[in-house]
């Protein structure tokens, strides 16, 4: 099978690459872009540990090829912080624990994300069952949770 | 190191809450994991693993993979010399089959190749010739006299008859008299218990990348919880000297006790010494569930006997362990824990460990602990429903205190038991009104701790500012802990403190990140590694002051005369003394190296709160609280972090966690769909409550903390399930 020419806009760049047909985004991103932040736990879509944004959708990109990025937008891990400027989700989950080892915190801050730009103001049950697709086996999630919500507070003071 | 004898009281530093150095790093995707590495010319290395339970492998025939264009190298268990340590012999026979397959999932063969699709398409041109054996899984019948033989002649010398050559070791611990004991006892209750092999379940599967030059110098990056183990092991199962070989801890996704030992790195440097080429390893998820972790699975038997005010009279317990395919100790550290929360007159524990047809058991967060003690607190509470006591009274009533001789052996020193079981009884929680078809379980839980080998090298840079090498991976914010505690000292801010994580060529030998020594040990040498730095600034400005050393103390980061007779010097600082250090002897660091002892068991009680649906079985959490002696929480957010994180593993134990083998013996859930670890819609908030009752072991009172959080939520759960459906589970998992 020959490789396939995809253009597309990774966090807001113009990006091209060449991909074989059946190769996932998520070995797209990690080992031809160089973007390793998102991480592969399970490659079945179980663990979330890869979830990134395309076209602001959230998915696993172990469950995207990476020929599907043509035309797209695709967001990671790497695209939250502005300049040296933190994403107030970055900066909470720093500053309330919300990480042990930090495997799991790019995909829930990818996913986090998504949460409170369809919902500003959710309720913690709706941030638990947003986030059951990221497994995290450090935190027991309670301090994923609250930093979330401290985050999404401050996100609609802002 | 006995605790500051002044029992520092008061801290600056320690028991703040400051950012983790690591943290932006890990919000950003920039933290370096086992899989994102790479090196010029990499490979990529892929395992062949055995399709069945258990089977002789007659023969190997790789030639067709080898002629693949893109295959650099295929090595199989003839690529590898014997080892004459036994236990490295089974960590290698582990890792690339010798003779016999041993459990679904074993590597028989791996390859090294330009890239995966042909790495892949490589391993399926490997033709591997089994004759099928006989296989067993189950632990009871593992040890039946008659069962398939795993692997023969491996039986201590103590094991009594009548069992099967799979059981490996037999122990046994207590003391005191258990027939007067069961005598005076108004209500004796006995049962049995199953619980199933659980996975640790770290998000990040195990990956290196091993590059050996021939010239026989190796390089290796890897996810581990220690890099100097992965030295040992790696340089004498590939025949190299330690200095040969430097392993370089990568950031570890995760560990609880599965990262302590190799899987895929001897194949990964074998695989590179034979190709010539940099070669990288990644397992999959379901390689991760056939072939690495899990715990040991088990079946029990314990007999308590209770007077009817609640004094245990005497308590027994027969714990049977499996351990895989290799034999394990485990069983002994499950013996020793089963009734350490008790202060007992009569108690005795034997165990036996078992081989079966699974992958070797590795150690999980207080491991062989949980199982036993969800097997004793079950017992324990019924009794108290069957008599109609309160569980926390009889708790208390029973506790192992300062100065109790414990179940396993030695005598307690300073103990948190009782003030943790205290707290537990005067919070709201345990009096709160519970609805239908709703129970509270409550539970002890303890672990030994441990210190172990740990070296520090604290280096005073030349603008003031502190450097420490350190040599354990941070898995859950030790960064930070080590920086508060040399902070602590030097009377310096956090930030001005930086601690790195060394590989096995820049400090001295350091044990695995196990046993909750971290914070505890390398916490220690960091605190004696700054007071040694603080000598030597003391030693220079005195020179300076031209005054006795001794009339030099050190206080808020300088250093100052001891007293008015010392002499009228305004301080200096630990920047001032930086700044000129050349001109007064030179750089000035500390070290501190040691074996440490005085680790400090550690207890904690958990209360739960369940609701069962009556017609389903449903079970869901609806409230946890955790209870935890910490000694001295040096991050107190990262000490709440470890007994909320090894309560939701302890929950996922109880209710779903499980290893689920087919008759023919093959692994039928290797994924996190089938295998389900605890999701954030499962769990409700998890509260704690830190207590500090000073370590005697340490200058700042520290226990190790992250082990015993794993052991009470087995029982807990499963005492609340049992007064809310008002019937006893006595095999875990509980799912309906």
């Amino acid at each position: 099978m020959k490789n396939l020419h995809i253009s597309t806009t990774v966090n807001g760049d113009q990006t091209e690459f060449v991909c074989a047909p059946d190769e996932t985004l998520l070995d797209v991103l990690r080992n031809r872009l160089g973007l390793t932040g998102a991480k592969e736990g399970c490659g079945t879509g179980d663990c979330g540990a890869c979830s990134v944004t395309l076209n602001g959708r959230l998915v696993c990109a172990c469950l995207v090829l990476g020929a599907e990025a043509e035309g797209a937008e695709i967001g990671t891990v790497e695209g939250l912080a502005t300049g040296d400027h933190l994403h107030p989700l970055q900066r909470n989950f720093i500053e309330h624990a919300a990480l042990q080892c930090g495997i799991c915190t790019p995909g829930i801050l990818v996913a986090a994300k998504a949460l409170l730009e369809k919902n500003p103001n959710p309720t913690d049950t709706e941030v638990r069952y947003w986030l059951a697709g990221n497994l995290c086996r450090c935190t027991g999630y309670d301090k994923i949770i609250k930093a979330v919500q401290i985050a999404a507070a401050e996100m609609r003071n802002a | 190191m006995a605790l500051d004898s002044d029992a520092k009281q008061t801290f600056k530093v320690v028991g703040t809450r400051p950012p983790r150095p690591d943290g932006i790093d890990k919000v950003t995707g920039r933290a370096m994991y086992g899989a994102d590495a790479t090196a010029p010319g990499m490979l990529v290395g892929r395992i062949l693993r055995s399709p069945h339970a258990h089977a002789v492998i007659k023969s190997i025939d790789a030639s067709a993979a080898e002629a693949l264009k893109g295959v650099k190298a295929v090595v199989t268990s003839a690529d590898f010399g014997v080892p004459e340590d036994a236990s490295v012999r089974d960590v290698q026979d582990n890792c690339m089959a010798r003779g016999k397959a041993l459990y679904h999932g074993h590597a028989v063969a791996a390859v090294a190749a330009s890239n995966a699709a042909v790495a892949n398409q490589a391993l399926k041109l490997i033709k591997v010739e089994y004759e099928v054996l006989p296989h067993v899984t189950d632990v009871d019948e593992a040890m039946r006299a008659g069962a398939p033989v795993v692997q023969a002649d491996r039986a201590q010398e103590n094991v009594e008859g009548g069992f099967s050559e799979n059981v490996t070791s037999q122990c046994e611990f207590g003391h005191g008299d258990l027939e007067a004991g069961f005598a005076k006892a108004d209500k004796i209750i006995e049962r049995s218990f199953k619980t199933a092999a659980t996975h640790q379940g770290y998000i990040e599967p195990h990956a290196c990348l091993a590059s050996m030059t021939p010239d026989g110098k190796g390089d290796l990056w890897c996810c581990t919880q220690g890099q100097f183990h992965v030295r040992t092991v790696c340089a004498e199962i590939m025949g190299m000297d330690a200095s040969q070989l430097r392993v370089t801890a990568s950031e570890i996704g995760g560990g609880f006790g599965g990262k302590t030992t190799v899987f895929i790195e001897p194949v990964a440097l074998a695989l590179s010494r034979k190709s010539g080429r940099p070669v990288k390893i990644v397992m999959t998820r379901d390689e991760v569930f056939k072939a690495t972790g899990p715990t040991v699975s088990s079946s029990m038997d314990v007999k308590i006997g209770m007077t009817k005010d609640g004094r245990i009279t005497a308590a027994q317990a027969r714990l049977r362990y499996q351990s895989g395919a290799f034999p394990s100790d485990t069983i002994s550290m499950g013996a020793q824990s089963a009734f350490a929360a008790y202060d007992l007159e009569a108690v005795q524990t034997i165990g036996w460990n078992a081989l079966t047809n699974r992958p070797k058991e590795a150690a999980y967060r207080a491991p062989g602990a949980p199982m036993a003690i969800y097997a004793v607190e079950s017992v324990v509470d019924e009794l108290c429903q069957e008599l109609g006591l309160d569980p926390l009274d009889v708790r208390l009533k029973n506790a192992a205190d300062k100065g109790t001789k414990s179940s396993y052996g030695p005598t307690f020193e300073a103990i948190g038991l009782r003030a943790t079981l205290e707290a537990a009884k005067a919070h709201p929680h345990y009096t709160a009104p519970l609805g239908p078809n709703q129970g509270r379980g409550l539970s002890c839980g303890f672990w030994f701790n441990f210190g172990g080998n740990t070296c520090v090298s604290l280096n005073i840079n030349t603008d003031g500012t502190v450097g420490i090498t350190e040599g354990n991976p941070d898995i859950g914010g030790s960064r930070a802990s080590i920086s508060l505690m040399a902070a602590e000292e030097l009377g310096i801010p956090y930030e001005k403190v930086r601690t790195v994580i060394a590989d096995t060529n820049s400090l001295g030998y350091n044990d695995v990140t196990d046993g909750s020594r971290v914070t505890f040990s390398v916490g220690l040498a960091t605190i004696e590694a700054a007071r040694n730095a603080i000598k030597v600034m003391c030693g220079r400005v005195a020179k300076i002051w031209g005054i006795d050393e001794e009339a030099v103390i050190w206080e808020d980061g300088c250093a100052k005369p001891s007293g008015p007779n010392a002499g009228d010097f305004d301080p200096m600082s630990i920047e001032e003394i930086a700044a000129i250090s050349a001109n007064t002897g030179g750089p000035i660091a500390g070290h501190f190296e040691v074996n440490a002892d005085g680790a400090g068991v550690s207890f904690g009680v958990h209360l739960a709160d369940v609701e069962v649906d009556p017609e389903t079985g449903a079970t869901k959490v609806l409230r946890y609280m955790v209870f935890q002696d910490a000694g001295k929480a040096v991050h107190p957010d990262y000490v709440e972090g470890q007994m909320q994180g090894g309560a939701a593993q302890g929950i996922g134990w109880a209710l779903n966690e499980e290893y689920i083998y087919g008759k023919d013996g093959l692994l039928q859930n290797p994924g996190f769909l089938d295998y389900r670890i605890p999701v954030a819609s499962d769990l409700p908030d998890i509260e704690t409550v830190i207590l500090e009752i000073p370590n005697p072991g340490h200058p700042y009172g520290v226990r190790g903390v992250g082990e015993t959080p794993i052991v009470p939520p087995l029982a807990a759960v499963a005492n609340a399930v049992a007064r809310a459906a008002g019937v006893r589970m006595t095999s875990l998992p509980m799912s309906p």
